[in-house]
């Protein structure tokens, strides 16, 4: 039976776990991610999951650990954070070159030094190139909704690339709110029976795996998987059609808020989104066309959506919850450069780094960067691309 | 409800503010209203101030920050009230309810409040010692808060409570838990 609860982003996460059942999850706890654990741990205790669920020594043995099991052929689950992913971060490459339909829930927190347990996108974004499917959530119903699509999508024989669920580490991963929950048997027949393409211990069909590529293949090998990845968006929009066919949410890979005749924009991903959204229907209030972009898929970055839905706008800023040092812009503004030179797009794009370290980004601090692009979409030209949202002392 | 409420908790570490803010918010599903529950998140340590929030709602919630201009504030140790300004940032008109054990007017005093707010206080190490046998507010303070709001039944703040925590507790606890709640429900005073 569906019903509707108060759940965490932590807390969705581990319900929709428990719901796929997965026959194994190998994890390692870090602050925000724990509440996942802790709540798996005790499905696991409790009887009410079948999953084979492996407490190891860190990170890094915990993504091998699914890397073998996911080999192996079964269903494979992992969730961290920061310093987390952080020590994943060769195990990552080896998850999405064998091409391991694994899928893992990463609560974003900041990476250390200085130390910090708080919330911003520098460990998945920092991981943008390791060759995983990347999605991000707004709060915890979209927690709940991706975890069940990503499964499909990871494990449709056309993608078999491992997916990284992304959620703000305690704006949503510890905030409560009223989650819709599937029944458990519609669960199980949305993501189906595991059916590996490959499978290590098939003794009839003997195989062998991760082994060495020498020049005279490697790039083949590599190309092949960065072509999987770029055709995964297919999926992703397929399988977040029929999701919302079938239960009432629909995801696709940009949504757009008040859009269509909007003149400036921001864009974002997480839950920024959220808060962003109160500033447009404020400005929509004194006639401003302001618009919003949420980026849900950021790998594959979605090339034709993203520059379709912004032709149009005069000037948009990217907020983002983290900083690429020396580079000449941040990460996703970056891409999002790239995406709209390729399709010969041309606007006034700024970026705003924002909430690094947990800082809080209020509506009020939105309304400032609206403000910023209704000067420039006025001019005509930015007076400063890189921009730091509530940063003390920069100017 | 025309307009989201904003509470903000004011406690210390160990005296369940963040598990009372979600059991209040999840509560609210029974009056099919729309909630968030969070924590401050800082370094949370035992017996030093913390803060927590809930935002109550009749449409889908957006906003993923803190509360910088809460609707009403709870206070669940009266030794904070000389420790933290609980008022800090509090809208006109506003409510405060403390665990007090005395009477409204010398909450306002000690505040330092001249009118500006609305004021209740409830004794709720009082009825927690003699209902619970433990001096824990929390659960008290969900019944005091419920009442000064209006906008979530006692019977669903029970009924929350009971399906939240029956498997927990034992029944004994549960009861208990119960009677402090409606008590504090029935004994919050206003100025």
């Amino acid at each position: 039976m569906r019903k509707k609860i108060g759940l965490t982003g932590d807390g969705a996460a581990a319900e929709a776990m428990r719901q796929i059942d997965p026959e194994v999850v190998a994890v390692y706890p870090i602050t925000p991610q724990t509440e996942i654990v802790e709540r798996f741990a005790e499905f696991v205790a409790e009887g009410l999951v079948q999953t084979e669920l492996i407490n190891v020594e860190s990170e890094h043995s915990a993504l091998s650990a699914c890397c073998g099991s996911s080999m192996a052929g079964v269903r494979t689950m992992t969730c961290t954070s920061a310093q987390g992913l952080a020590l994943m971060h060769e195990m990552l490459y080896i998850a999405a070159g064998n091409r391991l339909p694994i899928v893992m829930v990463n609560v974003n927190r900041t990476l250390s030094a200085p130390i910090n347990i708080h919330n911003d996108q520098s460990d998945s974004l920092g991981s943008r190139d390791a060759g995983w499917i990347q999605l991000y959530c707004e709060n915890p119903q979209e927690v709940y909704d991706t975890v069940i699509q990503a499964v499909r999508i990871a494990e449709d024989h056309q993608v078999m690339l491992p997916v990284m669920v992304c959620l703000d580490g305690f704006i949503v991963s510890h905030n409560m709110e009223p989650v819709e929950l599937l029944d458990d048997g519609e669960v199980k027949e949305f993501i189906g029976e595991f059916k590996p393409r490959l499978n290590l211990l098939d003794t009839e069909r003997p195989i062998t795996a991760g082994n060495l590529t020498l020049p005279e293949y490697f790039f083949e090998h590599k190309y092949a998987q960065v072509y999987a990845l770029e055709q995964s968006k297919e999926k992703i929009e397929e399988v977040g059609r029929e999701f919302g066919d079938r239960f009432g949410r629909r995801y696709g890979l940009v949504e757009g808020y008040k859009l269509d005749d909007a003149e400036i924009a921001v864009i974002t991903l997480g839950s920024m989104a959220g808060t962003a959204r109160v500033a447009v229907d404020a400005l929509r209030g004194e006639g401003i066309k302001a618009g919003l972009l949420k980026m849900r898929c950021y790998r594959p970055f979605p090339v034709q959506e993203l520059a379709g839905a912004l032709k149009n706008i005069r000037a948009a800023a990217v907020m983002e919850k983290a900083v690429s040092p020396g580079a000449p812009g941040p990460a996703v503004f970056s891409d999002i450069i790239a995406a709209l030179y390729r399709q010969s797009v041309r606007i006034n794009l700024i970026s705003y780094v924002a909430g690094l370290g947990g800082r809080d980004v209020p509506v009020k601090s939105i309304h400032r960067v609206y403000e910023h692009l209704q000067k420039v979409a006025a001019s005509g030209e930015p007076d400063r691309i890189l921009n730091y949202l509530d940063l003390r002392g920069w100017e | 409800m025309a307009e989201m409420l904003e509470i903000r908790w004011h406690a210390r570490g160990g005296q369940g503010a963040v598990l009372a803010s979600r059991y209040l918010a999840a509560s609210a599903i029974r009056e099919n209203l729309y909630f968030q529950s969070f924590p401050q998140f800082g370094t949370e340590r035992m017996g030093a101030p913390i803060v927590a929030y809930t935002r109550l709602s009749d449409a889908p919630i957006y906003l993923y920050c803190a509360i910088e201009e809460p609707d009403m504030v709870v206070v669940l140790d009266p030794t904070l009230l000389k420790v933290v300004k609980v008022t800090a940032g509090l809208k006109p008109g506003g409510a405060v309810v403390a665990n007090y054990p005395g009477a409204p007017a010398e909450l306002a005093q000690e505040l330092g409040l001249k009118g500006e707010y609305r004021v209740y206080s409830v004794d709720a190490y009082k009825i927690s010692t003699e209902e619970i046998g433990r001096p824990i507010p929390n659960t008290p303070m969900v019944g005091a808060l419920a009442r000064v709001m209006g906008r979530i039944k006692l019977e669903n703040i029970l009924a929350e409570f009971s399906e939240q925590f029956g498997h927990r507790f034992s029944s004994e606890v549960v009861t208990k838990n119960l009677n402090a709640v409606r008590r504090a429900y029935e004994e919050v005073q206003s100025l």
